[in-house]
């Protein structure tokens, strides 16, 4: 007999686990773009407070993440991609990520504004309300714009990131924020049309579903259509330059090809090629981010030397 | 019965309680760290001195002296 009785569920949550609700693969992706927006801000910003806001930024960003898989425990339960996360495999209980996910959110918002500024902080409490309730609990189930409209909370860590630098909002984190919200829409469509049958099975309202793959591939071409000018015109603010505008018209122009391809093809040819263009644009669709944020980051670096921007 | 000191579970979550200890110091050290910065942002350390609700005759200004 021991001496108390404890918990004894056989898979008892790691440390791994607890880390695993903050959904640490999209937590890059806000930490590289918050990032970006933090160091490409005309405004210089201690080393450590940078820190400390990119920080709030990503667990601010992982909190939401725990809400999510705290509301979504039932859906991601039921597709194969989600069925091994945190709670629906057992391994965490959903009040205990509804608890972390609460508190590191909280925690997150006080932090940044007593670290940079009460605006970033608000803005960061914003965006995980957008994620965990305007996306997560209304959006997701009920329309097939899901996408559209809650790629916002992902497209906001930029905007948050210079809010750490300079304490307010302009045309450049703007459109870096609008860069991020039109391309999501075509990189989460051209995923869903190679996993389609998984959002279907748990009942999402996916276009691919709701309106057919036809007219997701239409979807995907004036969404990327419209994110052109979007991309280049931030290359004409303060924080772009011959640099980026190279790398804005390839990545463009690879992207745009990309989504034309798709909208030419039918079911017959993706089943028949197993999606090889879905896959291929999807993958474009990542580098295309990065390609973007990153050549903002070496105009800033540019900078420094008296070499970049316009 | 005897009180052991070690139960199983002290084994089983023992990375569980390295991680909440190294969360925690790594909170604290952020505190510190950001303490630090932001007093040192201030300026000039003399300017640190402030109202703290003891008789200070130094920050009486002198009578005539110009405000």
């Amino acid at each position: 007999m021991s001496d108390f009785t404890a918990n004894t569920t056989p898979h008892e949550a790691s440390m791994g686990d607890y880390f695993a609700l903050m959904k640490p693969r999209v937590m890059s992706l806000v930490v590289f773009t918050a990032l970006v927006g933090l160091l490409v801000a005309p405004v210089p910003v201690h080393p450590f407070i940078g820190f400390v806001g990119i920080l709030c930024i990503a667990v601010g960003a992982g909190a939401s993440g725990a809400l999510n898989m705290w509301w979504d425990a039932d859906i991601d339960a039921r597709m194969k991609r989600t069925v091994g996360r945190p709670i629906p495999s057992g391994r965490v209980q959903p009040g205990e990520a509804l608890g972390i996910g609460l508190a590191l959110s909280g925690f997150t918002v006080i932090l940044l504004a007593l670290a940079a500024n009460f605006f970033a902080a608000f803005l960061l409490a914003f965006t995980i309300f957008f994620y965990a309730v305007i996306y997560s609990m209304w959006l997701k189930r009920s329309t097939p714009q899901n996408i559209v409209i809650g790629g916002a909370a992902g497209a906001f860590p930029p905007m948050v990131g210079w809010a750490v630098a300079t304490g307010g909002v302009s045309i450049e984190s703007v459109l870096m924020f609008a860069l991020i919200f039109m391309w999501t829409p075509p990189h989460f469509w051209a995923l869903a049309l190679f996993v389609k049958s998984d959002y279907g099975n748990a009942g999402v309202p996916m276009l691919t579903e709701t309106h057919g793959r036809d007219a997701t591939r239409s979807h995907i071409l004036i969404y990327t259509l419209l994110l052109v000018p979007v991309a280049l015109g931030l290359g004409l603010t303060s924080i772009g330059g011959p640099l980026y505008m190279a790398v804005a018209v390839v990545m463009n122009a690879w992207f745009l090809k990309g989504a034309y391809d798709i909208w030419r093809r039918d079911d017959v040819a993706c089943e028949a090629d197993k999606h090889r263009t879905e896959i291929k644009v999807f993958k474009v669709s990542l580098y295309y981010l990065f390609a973007h944020f990153g050549a903002l980051l070496a105009e800033a670096a540019l900078r420094q030397y008296g070499l970049g921007g316009w | 019965m005897a009180i052991r000191v070690e139960h199983e579970m002290h084994g089983r979550r023992k990375g569980r309680n390295y991680g909440v200890g190294v969360l925690l110091i790594g909170f604290i050290a952020i505190v510190f760290g950001l303490t630090v910065v932001k007093i040192l942002q201030l300026g000039e350390a003399g300017e640190f001195e402030r109202f703290d609700h003891v008789a200070r005759p130094q920050l009486i200004p002198e009578e005539g002296a110009s405000k």
